[in-house]
């Protein structure tokens, strides 16, 4: 198990480096310059070239480069041309907003997806079945920013049952102080519970926008794998014991169903960070995706690098930790 | 072993889900009992006392000085005062924290007398020496409250540069309250420089203070002081009872909320989040209730246009450039492309600057004339070129290449070939500005409602020079060039506005470039929201602004 672990922690130091050749090498390379690009219709030559030479851009790629390696080495990820701030703090800020959204969407994927997978196997070739597939099928199609916008016409607008966007109401945003910067947990530790209950109503939307691509992920992977467990041996010798079958796919086939899922769901971690880039923007989050957005809108090119960067590392790590406690789980895994 | 563990794993797993269900299950819950409670609880609404503003994108600094973007100019100008500013709704300037000024006769040296008993929101006495201070920061790249980051564009932009370029070359503190500018050479655009929000008189105690971080807690003698900034989220600030001018601050805090995604912003409106949305899609505009929402629209302050590049063959001929003229219909372009938002364009500069020359007769659309004067010009089947198109909308182009296909086709119904070339935006600008192109779309949008930020950076042979040309037709009149010139020289706003209708007059007859449209934009508000007066300069001082629900 050890050396499994050590090989998979020195694997990341391959990864890390290809993620910062490809994240500095594509803004590279995308044609333009960028001191034009921030200073605009209005630039002067003399300002252009005073700018190209403050940011380095005379030099070749690899010193370039090696600049923007060497800033990472130093657990530094640049300055933000926009705001003029780190890009850490930049990310430290808005961070916390994502997480928050991250793990509601997830507390709504998983029960939800592996219930009604569950429900598909047993209920096998029955209209339940079709229809949890079909609605996976629609789930899995949809695209964020749409579902987004028909839940904020519906529910905010003509039912007025939440609000439309943003994360807390004007009223209570300047009772809550920023402690974790999740509000659902700093409305809690100043004990305001007006303001929890908002920024939960502020949650409900993006949550279940930002749920619905791993919820039909997550339930048809729970669909199929179940399946196959159901078929095994052991199953039958259950069922032969004349145990209850609800106990038998309860007790029995479920969690060793649940190996795959686990993976599948900590994929679906990495792309909720990439489904929160469109969930943030629609729903006007201050979460670390809109930042990338806005930064690329901005031609903010230190920030996009960095911030991808963050990113990209963020999803190799969970992706990581996910397979590490899958060889937990399963010895067999750690002999591969 | 293996066995332990998986089952502590299981147990685990199962106290997770259940964790999770019954939040998830709590969570969902809360919204649908509070709905359910009061079906009247969707009004819940926004406090009496506080305007919601709401806009596309968050402000970058709250140092006027060291930003360019509009959203961060909206917020600075509530919290801060210019000497002079803009009057409502206009593009003159009139008195502001300067209560008046002269001029020396040779338009270098102006005095300014300030407004007495004015403090910033520190408490910081507002005087001379402040306006020193600020000045000095942005002029002098050695000045120690100048700090990492800080570029000060505009002032480059507007002044010339930094140091020994700055067109300003000295400013001091005649008296506690007044203060004089020396100019290297006369600049008569000079007081509507001032008025811009970016040169905006900061405490010099907070710029001590903070340092760095002082585009975060930004300190000046305005209306609404700042209280707090929620970055991608919102800002809040709050009426400065001790504000000098009249009327006080109508409403109590101003919230600008940032809501990137224009359908969402306008179902914010719709759902009574916020009072005032900016920038809503046009497509939009129609499907506005009317009985709820009024439409305010700010003046166009831009100009669209196709620019011929008069360096190049054909368009060197003054013929070929009349039957362009001739044979675009802008009418039909601006309603089919700007629709309401437009307006066809007759001048290189919008019609709400003063200066506008209203009297010009617009070359009409007629496609044989245009045929005749192409062969007068020796082109009887028309010739073959390049119509360079930008990839990005902006204000005043608002679909750039569905405009240049419908200028493609209008110009191939009197013989003109154009082959639609795309560059990536930069390279766009870096092309043109080198005087790559034969035609070429582009736009501006004005600074400091001044003509001369039209005319001369668009038109003035001075400008025509590679690389980064702001004149991208090559246009090179010394006729314009002299009353630009004198223009520029001639303190007397009166004298200025004959000047410039004159070169507008000389303008139209040589067809430079084909002005097209020029775009204004809309505002938003829900009935209730009273005083607030578009300008076409992008941002207004909301103390006027009040809001009854």
């Amino acid at each position: 198990m050890l050396r499994y672990v050590i090989k998979r922690l020195l694997l990341l130091i391959p990864t890390l480096f290809g993620i910062s050749v490809a994240v500095f090498g594509f803004l590279y390379l995308i044609p333009g310059d960028p001191a034009q690009a921030i200073l605009g219709e209005r630039a002067t030559p003399e300002m252009l070239a005073r700018l190209r030479e403050e940011m380095g851009l005379n030099d070749p790629f690899w010193v370039q480069y090696g600049r923007f390696a060497g800033q990472l080495l130093r657990g530094e990820l640049g300055r933000s041309l926009r705001s003029g701030l780190p890009v850490s703090r930049d990310i430290a800020v808005r961070l916390p907003a994502t997480i928050e959204l991250t793990f509601a969407a997830m507390l709504v994927a998983i029960p939800l997806g592996v219930l009604a997978g569950v429900i598909a196997a047993v209920r096998r070739r029955t209209i339940l079945d079709y229809g949890v597939m079909a609605g996976s099928m629609v789930g899995v199609s949809m695209p964020i920013f749409w579902l987004g916008l028909v839940m904020m016409y519906y529910l905010a607008v003509d039912l007025k049952w939440l609000p439309p966007s943003g994360r807390l109401s004007v009223e209570y945003e300047a009772q809550v102080p920023f402690i974790t910067g999740m509000y659902l947990v700093d409305t809690l530790l100043v004990g305001n519970l007006p303001a929890f209950v908002d920024a939960a109503r502020h949650l409900v939307m993006p949550a279940l926008a930002l749920a619905t691509i791993p919820a039909a992920f997550i339930a048809r992977m729970t669909r199929s794998s179940l399946l196959e467990v159901l078929r095994q041996d052991y199953v039958r010798t259950a069922r032969a014991k004349g145990l209850l079958e609800r106990i038998v796919t309860l007790r029995h086939a479920l969690p060793n169903a649940m190996l795959p899922v686990l993976t599948v769901t900590g994929l679906q971690v990495g792309s909720l960070l990439g489904g929160a880039v469109l969930t943030e923007t629609i729903f006007s989050l201050n979460g670390v995706g809109r930042y990338i957005v806005d930064s690329i809108s901005y031609r903010d090119y230190p920030a996009v690098q960095g911030a991808v960067f963050f990113v990209a590392t963020l999803f190799v790590l969970t992706n990581l930790v996910v397979d590490l406690l899958y060889a937990l789980v399963d010895p067999r895994i750690r002999y591969d | 072993m293996v066995k332990t563990w998986r089952r502590r794993l299981q147990a685990l797993a199962l106290v997770a889900v259940l964790a999770v269900l019954a939040t998830a299950c709590g969570a969902p819950a809360q919204p649908s009992g509070e709905g359910g409670g009061g079906s009247g609880g969707g009004e819940a609404g926004l406090p009496a006392d506080t305007l919601v503003w709401g806009r596309g994108g968050d402000s970058v600094s709250l140092d006027p000085a060291n930003v360019t973007d509009g959203e961060s100019m909206k917020v600075t100008h509530q919290i801060y005062d210019t000497l002079v500013e803009f009057k409502e709704g206009k593009t003159e300037v009139e008195p502001w924290l300067a209560t008046g000024w002269e001029v020396s006769d040779d338009g270098k040296v102006w005095t300014f007398h300030l407004r007495q008993g004015v403090t910033f929101h520190d408490g910081t006495p507002f005087n001379a020496e402040a306006v020193v201070f600020n000045f000095e920061r942005w002029m002098k790249t050695d000045n120690p409250y100048r700090h990492e980051g800080e570029n000060f564009e505009y002032y480059a932009y507007m002044f010339g540069g930094f140091d020994e370029e700055s067109v300003i070359e000295k400013v001091e503190a005649v008296d506690e309250y007044t203060v004089r500018f020396t100019l290297r050479e006369p600049l008569a655009p000079f007081l509507q420089n001032l008025a811009m929000p970016c040169f905006a008189i900061a405490s010099p105690e907070a710029i001590k203070k903070y340092g760095a971080d002082f585009g975060r807690n930004p300190v000046g003698t305005g209306p609404y002081k700042f209280v707090e900034w929620v970055p991608d989220q919102q800002i809040v600030l709050e009426a400065y009872d001790q504000w000098w001018g009249e009327p006080k601050p109508k409403m109590k805090r101003i919230v600008y909320k940032a809501i990137k995604d224009n359908s969402a912003r306008l179902a914010e409106l719709m759902a009574g989040t916020i009072d005032v949305m900016e920038d809503p899609n046009p497509a939009d505009l129609p499907t506005i209730d009317t009985g709820q929402f009024d439409i305010l629209y700010r003046d166009a302050n831009n100009v669209g246009y196709l620019a011929l590049n008069n360096d190049k063959e054909p368009f060197n001929d003054v013929r070929v450039r009349q039957a362009i003229a001739h044979a675009i219909n802008k009418e039909e372009l601006v309603k089919a492309f700007w629709g309401e938002l437009g307006q066809a364009a007759k001048n290189p500069m919008p019609p709400a600057m003063w200066g506008y020359n209203d009297d010009i007769q617009d070359y009409e659309y007629d496609p044989e004339r245009a045929k005749e004067l192409l062969a007068e010009a020796g082109h009887p089947d028309g010739f073959q070129t390049e119509l360079w198109t930008m990839p990005v909308p902006r204000p005043y182009m608002p679909q750039p290449e569905q405009i240049a296909e419908a200028i493609q086709q209008q110009l191939a119904a009197v013989g003109i070939q154009a082959e639609i070339v795309r560059h990536e935006w930069d390279v766009y600008l870096e092309k043109t500005g080198n005087g790559e192109h034969p035609m070429a779309l582009l736009g501006w949008i004005g600074d400091n409602g001044d003509p001369d930020n039209f005319l001369y950076v668009l038109l003035d042979k001075d400008n025509a020079r590679t690389p980064g040309a702001g004149n991208i037709s090559f246009y090179r009149s010394e006729e314009v060039h002299q009353l630009l010139v004198r223009a520029q020289r001639t303190p007397d706003q009166a004298q200025r506005d004959q000047l410039y209708r004159q070169a507008q007059e000389i303008i139209h007859r040589d067809v430079p470039m084909i002005p097209l449209a020029h775009a204004r934009s809309p505002i938003i508000v829900r009935k209730g929201v009273e005083g607030l007066v578009p300008s076409p300069l992008g941002s207004e001082k909301l103390h006027k602004v009040s809001v009854t629900r």
